[in-house]
């Protein structure tokens, strides 16, 4: 039980990790990125190629990854997103969507139909492990995730509050024309937010890699994980991701304990269930029960 | 004011128009007929082309017209099949089974609106897609499917193969032909202008009595409950009921892209969008990985340079109207003639 209780907080820890460009994109463009999963996949590959070719460990893989990540993620706002997010909030939905079916299916093309992962070129890493207590051991590097994922989501969210440029990113993601009568680039402040997004993006791909196997088609699943961790753990708070993604992975366990096959549906049904909360706690929600139920005016 | 009112007049249908429908009309009595003379090959193709178009149109309800971008529709594609092979196993007739199954998805689809419409944006879009997966998780639950082994539906044996093609066939034609007039007719009454008011501008429509929920909920469970009639027509001619394929979302893939081809918001346009697609599909897909990046990049490409479409450029080009669920002011001395 305990032991359970652990290793889904480790889980958790992945999935906050899975999820912090996503929720990073979300919370300052307002953006949801729905080739975030497929780009995911696309460092993923990229680390596995440099270790598979070149013999690079993926920690030194990612040296070259996140500055190659960080590239696209610019390339992504001055070419995609800046065109799409003047066409209206939906406009980003289509265009990230068709990206997500162009990369993977780009990936497919070149990498085939196996199987990888990062695990072999990492050494003892992959399976060493601590014992917490008496029969109770945690992975090293589900350990090194979840303190991966407190560092990356503990920095952004300084970097958002303390320095200039967070200060610019946000301000252009509230009112990107006065924040240009004020003297902000907005382009440029929007092209920095994607890139530092694709930055931890690279990091995921690794932790995809370390923690298991991933094809090119991988990208759907971890979407809807990074999705659901930013949206239990409430939008808009970096925090709140990381305990959303613990929640999420909490509700699987329990999901797999009631059912062999109800690891993915507990969490799916979290999910769904926070959404039902979300409406009665929601301020216009219960005031119009209220209105209703003690016939007020309308 | 009485001097403005005077000099326009509101026309709902232009001469065009009225060439097209009862044109529509003719293509369908042709259509009808075609079991008499094409071959097989050629009325099983067709049977696909239905389903694509009943697609493309749902998938244009809720987007084009309700502003609900959805990547989780092969939900209601999968649940179609499901329920047919699930009624079917009670030793109903597989066409009844087929009509029973996507009454249900259209009754299930209620209680989820009730809960999804309550998202905005890219929220609802991905929120959709969790649906999907949840009830592919909850369908392979199901004893009877065997987990992704899959099921057929065994009762088609009933018939024999040349009947059936043309049953299966005949059968989608008129659910296309049947759901098309139903949109087509619920877009051009009253809900209709207060779905398109809701899309323009929502806060606008809801100051002048329009209520956006229920409107957004009838365009939410008719898109259900015809993508159930797809997907469960589809089990129909491809006879394997394979929970992967039904509840891909890859069905979301190609509903996008016939809809931001042919036109988003134009009734014509998800028709069109829907016959580019089965010819794209028919000429190239053998081209496999190459082909889905090729959706891929064109529907990037027309979201960002031709948002309207096909027929939206046509429509502006030309002034077309084939199929007009809107009203249009025209000043009463040049009335419509299509000769802009």
């Amino acid at each position: 039980m305990t032991n359970q209780i652990i290793q889904a907080i480790l889980l958790g820890g992945y999935y906050a990790l899975l999820a912090c460009g996503l929720s990073f994109m979300f919370s300052v463009m307002k953006i949801i990125n729905l080739a975030h999963g497929s780009l995911l996949v696309l460092a993923g590959y990229l680390l596995w190629f440099l270790a598979e070719h070149y013999h690079l460990s993926p920690f030194v893989g990612l040296l070259i990854v996140t500055p190659l990540m960080m590239l696209i993620g610019w390339a992504l706002q001055a070419f995609l997103l800046e065109k799409s997010a003047r066409g209206g909030e939906l406009l980003p939905i289509l265009t990230t969507f068709g990206l997500a079916i162009v990369i993977e299916n780009l990936l497919f093309e070149h990498f085939g139909a196996n199987t990888r992962s990062l695990a072999p070129y990492i050494g003892d890493l992959s399976w060493q492990s601590w014992e917490l207590f008496s029969g109770v051991y945690v992975g090293k590097t589900s350990v090194y995730i979840l303190v991966t994922a407190i560092i990356i989501l503990g920095s952004l969210q300084l970097f958002m509050k303390k320095t200039p440029l967070g200060r610019q990113i946000r301000a252009t993601a509230h009112d990107p024309d006065t924040a240009g009568i004020v003297g902000i680039n907005p382009k440029k402040a929007s092209a920095i937010a994607a890139a530092l997004a694709m930055g931890t993006v690279a990091i995921s791909g690794l932790a995809l890699g370390v923690r298991g196997v991933f094809d090119a088609y991988s990208g759907g699943p971890q979407l809807l994980f990074a999705f659901e961790a930013t949206i239990i753990g409430g939008v808009g708070s970096l925090w709140g991701t990381l305990i959303g993604g613990i929640i999420l992975a909490l509700a699987q366990t329990i999901g797999a304990n009631i059912h062999p096959q109800g690891f993915l549906l507990g969490g799916h049904i979290l999910f769904i269930i926070i959404l039902l909360i979300r409406l009665v706690l929601a301020k216009g929600g219960v005031s119009h029960r209220m209105k209703a139920a003690f016939g007020g005016a309308k | 004011m009485s001097q403005w009112t005077n000099s326009v007049t509101i026309q709902r249908w232009t001469p065009s128009s009225r060439y097209a429908i009862v044109f529509a009309g003719l293509v369908l009595v042709l259509l009808a007929l075609a079991p008499l003379f094409a071959s097989n090959g050629l009325l099983d193709r067709l049977t696909a082309l239905f389903i694509y178009v009943i697609l493309a149109a749902m998938w244009n309800a809720l987007a084009g017209y309700g502003g609900l971008i959805s990547v989780g529709q092969q939900a209601f594609f999968g649940l179609g099949a499901y329920f047919t092979i699930r009624i079917a196993d009670l030793g109903l007739d597989p066409f009844i089974s087929v009509a029973l199954a996507a009454l249900i998805v259209g009754v299930i689809s209620y209680p989820i609106s009730l809960v999804m419409l309550r998202l905005k944006g890219g929220e609802f879009a991905i929120g959709m897609w969790v649906v999907a997966s949840i009830l592919h998780l909850m369908v392979n639950l199901d004893g009877l499917i065997q987990g992704e082994t899959g099921i057929s539906l065994v009762s088609l044996n009933h018939y024999d193969s040349a009947q059936r093609l043309t049953i299966i066939y005949l059968l989608t034609l008129g659910s296309m032909a049947g759901l098309l007039a139903l949109l087509f007719f619920v877009l051009r009454s009253k809900t209709g202008s207060a779905i398109q008011a809701i899309r323009d501008n929502e806060e606008a429509a809801t100051s002048v009595g329009v209520k956006p929920e229920k409107t957004k909920q009838l365009l939410f469970v008719i898109a259900a409950f015809g993508i159930g009639v797809a997907g469960a027509l589809w089990l129909t001619s491809a006879t394997t009921f394979l929970p992967k394929t039904y509840f891909s979302v890859q069905w979301s893939a190609y509903m996008i892209f016939m809809v931001l081809v042919g036109g988003i918001g134009k009734f014509e346009g998800a028709i069109l969008g829907a016959i580019i697609f089965f010819l794209v599909e028919t000429w190239f897909s053998s081209t496999g990985v190459w082909y889905l990046v090729s959706l891929g990049a064109i529907a990037i490409a027309f979201s960002l340079f031709l948002p309207k479409g096909i027929w939206g450029e046509l429509e502006r080009r030309f002034n077309w109207h084939f199929l007009p669920v809107g009203y249009q002011v025209v000043e009463k001395n040049k009335i419509n003639t299509d000769k802009k």
